[in-house]
């Protein structure tokens, strides 16, 4: 099998991805993060495409960059403030937290490299049942080995819902 | 180039981990956290259906109820930001000192 994950697609990708999640943490304007938000989110799609997760990468577009970033754009425009785009936009810790964040990233690096063994490097083994039928299974699967998780989270939007409309209606 | 292994994709997802959790902790508008916090979850996303590359579908079925989890996050995260912007007139979160002593 012949890996479609050449590596111009997955430094294109991985660039695109990050450039544009490191724009959604500086950029003044909110809807200009949402936008680079939308970027990040599609070349993760591909990332999934290039594993051999068709379905995941379909959910990835329709739910998230589709759904979810609609309702991030809906409610910017309801709060926006012309004012808050002129304010200080980062808070006064903001030195200590990068640090802590930066110093945190380095340990996951560092559990990498020591980790390295631990699983096969390259994708030498994978999966059989990944190739075509792919949504197939996924579906087997979360109808029968996570039924339950899977009544959890239909439960959990349920309340999602109901919360989400509570919270935001002017009086009860 | 060589080849693509399941470390370069464990790598980019650390990267976007970080760069969520950075978002999460400077920024003081309220959206752009909740932004940062499906950056965060995206890039656990991203290990999830990497392993499932080794490891059978598992990790994939379990990226469905993230992105689940991720959605409802959403929904209510952004109807609190629109309680509490019709309180106070704001979304920077230091500006939220209710329950502060």
């Amino acid at each position: 099998m012949n890996p479609v994950a050449t590596p111009f697609f997955f430094y294109f990708l991985a660039f695109m991805a990050i450039v544009s999640a490191i724009a959604v943490i500086t950029r003044r304007n909110p809807v200009h993060a949402a936008l680079s938000l939308i970027v990040t989110l599609l070349s993760l799609a591909g990332f999934y495409l290039m594993l051999y997760a068709p379905f995941v990468a379909a959910v990835q577009i329709v739910l998230y960059a589709g759904g979810i970033m609609v309702l991030f754009l809906f409610v910017i425009m309801l709060v926006n403030l012309e004012q808050n785009i002129r304010e200080y936009q980062f808070n006064k810790q903001w030195i200590v937290a990068t640090i802590a964040s930066l110093a945190l990233g380095g340990l996951l690096l560092f559990v990498y490299r020591t980790g390295r063994g631990s699983f096969p490097s390259a994708f030498y083994q994978s999966y059989r049942g990944l190739e075509g039928d792919n949504t197939q299974q996924i579906g087997i699967w979360l109808y029968g080995n996570y039924m339950l998780p899977f009544e959890i989270a239909s439960l959990l939007l349920l309340v999602a819902i109901v919360g989400a409309v509570v919270m935001a209606k002017k009086r009860i | 180039m060589t080849e693509i292994t399941t470390m370069h994709y464990l790598v980019v997802a650390a990267a976007l981990f970080i760069i969520g959790t950075i978002g999460v902790l400077t920024r003081r508008n309220v959206v752009i956290i909740l932004m940062s916090i499906e950056l965060i979850l995206n890039a656990v996303n991203l290990n999830l259906v990497a392993f499932s590359r080794l490891w059978g579908l598992h990790g994939q079925v379990f990226a469905i109820f993230v992105i689940t989890d991720a959605a409802a996050e959403a929904a209510v995260g952004l109807g609190i930001i629109i309680a509490f912007f019709r309180n106070k007139e704001t979304v920077n979160v230091d500006e939220v000192d209710l329950l502060k002593w």
